[in-house]
């Protein structure tokens, strides 16, 4: 598959997921609809091309991690996980019961989620100790060592939001990353402009987050992170970089590709059948 | 209940974190998967040995305590055993959410070592002496405290720790201080199983920490007094030995808690809560009056907090007596026949 035919698959795909994810948010009556479809478009880059993973074995310990740090944003997650065979397509139906596999964050007890969220800004720090991991040889220096001897086992992926990089707990990370030169960490911001209850700036006003980043010493690159040719891109530009963890600042659209929410706050909304039915208009095929 | 792995003399020649260091080298050497975890606190000079035999896997973070646990539970997602160590009041106040979710909620097998706990660290303040461990702790699901009371059972503590496949608390007094060892090296230890370390029928005396030393000093001289004193090693808060606490409510009647904890949610609030509902005793709670710390010598702020030989003994005493009077009453009510 030629680079042009795999980015329009990639397309065709993450409308697919926002399509699904739709409908995992109708079980409950209530979606995160703004997160999950701004970042649908990155979910959709790692899962079906960069991530060396195997969803038949969701626990291999040499598979590459994907922390997703904004756990809210989890139909689309869930989505891609039926999408690529992590579970059962029918189980998207219990989402959000008592007791299901699919809790309303992403949980760790789903088979390809690697760490629990909704307890924001704990993220970074989770991927920080698994890509350190990656490099702990047992019984010689190799993650301290000047020059490594040994390449990481794994890479680390893991998916921020803009709003949640308030919390201090991400920049004790962030240093903590480049401290240990973790150049197997991938952080995606993705950065739409919006949180919980109003505009990013008008919150917290956090300046760039990019060049934050560059002040912690990260590689960085800033993109549209709704354009798959870009993600492709800057996911493939991380893997060459050495000796330092690299981010990518997303700039996405909150609600991408549901033309009525698009760059409002639909952080959190109702789904009525009305909004289903609008919403797989505007995404259809 | 039988005494048993009791040393004649209690010498203090180890402190608990050096025996917890020692047992992690030990465990180091077997295992490629423990790792060492620090935030900007002293490993020690038994800890500094493992650094030099194992570089990579002693990792420090520097003074970020939440980042620290965290991280840890990724290390653990990576395949290793971390053990973190910093100061106990920062490891649960800035770590918390951290200490729930990261590590209890995800049933990761992270070992949180909380140094310096209670407020038997000379010369520090309020600021760093942890009293809610005990009570913030009991109430998360899925975790396991130990709260060992001398330099062997700390050591087995981290060994049972690191076996047991799960969160675990592991609670160390002050790092620095050699405290006064009750066990013979050949202790059988096991995670929830309280240990006997004095014999008697009259009161039971259960404590925990550093304060079954105090509890020992009390019940030999109870003894003197012609008053037997059951004491209960309960070196694991969670899960509560509560066939060992229900034995001591059935058998004796009578019984005092002991800890350098908040008397509020600790292990007298456990007791409590167990026997309130399944054998009703009279219970006098010793532990830190819900105050602060305080600076002074450790002994000075175990006595501002009222954590004292005398405060045993007057405990004794008011359970004894209660027992006592609820034993005449009854002796009362009984019809004749």
């Amino acid at each position: 598959m030629n680079r042009e035919e795999l980015v329009r698959d990639l397309h065709a795909k993450a409308n697919k997921l926002r399509r699904e994810s739709l409908f995992v948010m109708k079980e409950m009556g209530m979606g995160w609809l703004g997160g999950s479809f701004s970042s649908a478009d990155v979910v959709t880059a790692l899962f079906f091309h960069k991530m060396r993973r195997d969803p038949k074995r969701p626990q291999w310990s040499e598979r590459d991690r994907l922390i997703i740090s904004k756990g809210h944003a989890c139909e689309v997650f869930y989505a891609a996980l039926a999408e690529a065979g992590y579970i059962p397509r029918e189980e998207l139906k219990t989402y959000s019961h008592t007791g299901s596999r699919l809790q309303t964050h992403v949980d760790c007890r789903t088979p390809g989620i690697d760490c629990s969220g909704g307890s924001l800004g704990l993220g970074l720090s989770f991927a920080v100790g698994s890509a350190m991991g990656a490099y702990i040889r047992p019984d010689a220096e190799n993650l301290k060592a000047a020059a490594r001897n040994q390449n990481a086992r794994f890479r680390v992926y893991c998916i921020l939001g803009d709003g949640e990089c308030n919390e201090g707990q991400v920049w004790e990370a962030a240093a903590n990353a480049l401290h240990f030169r973790l150049d197997n960490l991938t952080a995606i911001v993705d950065s739409n402009k919006f949180q919980s209850t109003g505009p990013v700036e008008k919150k917290m006003n956090m300046l760039s987050l990019g060049e934050k980043f560059k002040a912690f010493g990260w590689e960085t690159r800033e993109i549209d992170g709704n354009d798959l040719s870009a993600v492709v891109d800057a996911l493939d530009w991380a893997c060459t970089v050495q000796g330092r963890p690299q981010a990518i600042v997303a700039h996405t659209i909150k609600g991408k590709g549901f033309p009525s929410f698009e760059n409002t706050n639909c952080h959190f909304v109702k789904i009525t059948d009305e909004i289903l039915r609008a919403g797989l208009e505007a995404l259809k095929e | 209940m039988k005494t048993r792995f009791l040393r004649k003399t209690r010498d203090a020649s180890e402190s608990m974190y050096a025996a917890h260091n020692r047992a992690l080298i030990a465990m180091a050497e077997k295992s490629e998967k423990i790792v060492s975890c620090y935030g900007d606190f002293p490993p020690g000079e038994v800890g500094e040995v493992f650094q030099k035999q194992y570089p990579d896997r002693l990792i420090d973070v520097g003074i970020a305590e939440g980042h620290l646990i965290t991280s840890a539970a990724g290390l653990a997602d990576a395949g290793f055993i971390p053990f973190t160590h910093c100061h106990a009041l920062f490891a649960l106040g800035r770590g918390y959410n951290q200490i729930r979710h990261n590590v209890a909620y995800d049933n990761r097998n992270v070992k949180v070592v909380l140094c310096n706990a209670g407020v038997a660290w000379g010369g520090i303040g309020p600021s760093h002496l942890a009293i809610e461990d005990f009570a913030a702790l009991r109430a998360i699901p899925n975790l396991v405290i130990l709260s060992p009371s001398d330099a062997v059972s700390a050591e087995k503590a981290t060994l049972a720790a690191a076996e047991y496949a799960g969160p675990v608390i592991l609670r160390l007094p002050a790092v620095g201080t050699a405290y006064p060892t009750l066990y013979t090296n050949d202790l059988k230890y096991e995670i929830g199983k309280a240990l006997c370390v004095h014999e008697g029928e009259d009161v039971a005396i259960l404590a925990t920490g550093i304060m079954v030393n105090d509890a020992l000093g009390v019940a030999e001289s109870l003894k003197k007094g012609g008053i037997g004193a059951r004491v209960l090693d309960m070196h694991t808060i969670k899960p509560l030995d509560e066939r060992a606490v229900l034995a001591a409510a059935r058998d004796i009647g009578a019984i005092v808690t002991v800890e350098d904890a908040n008397v509020l949610g600790g292990l007298g609030g456990a007791v409590a809560e167990l026997t309130a509902e399944r054998c009703p005793v009279w219970i006098k709670r010793v532990g830190i009056k819900d105050v602060f710390g305080e600076s002074g010598t450790a002994e000075e702020i175990k006595a501002h907090c009222g954590l004292t030989p005398a405060a045993i003994q007057k405990a004794v005493q008011e359970v004894l007596n209660a027992k006592k009077g609820n034993a005449s009453t009854k002796k009362r009510k009984t019809p004749r026949r």
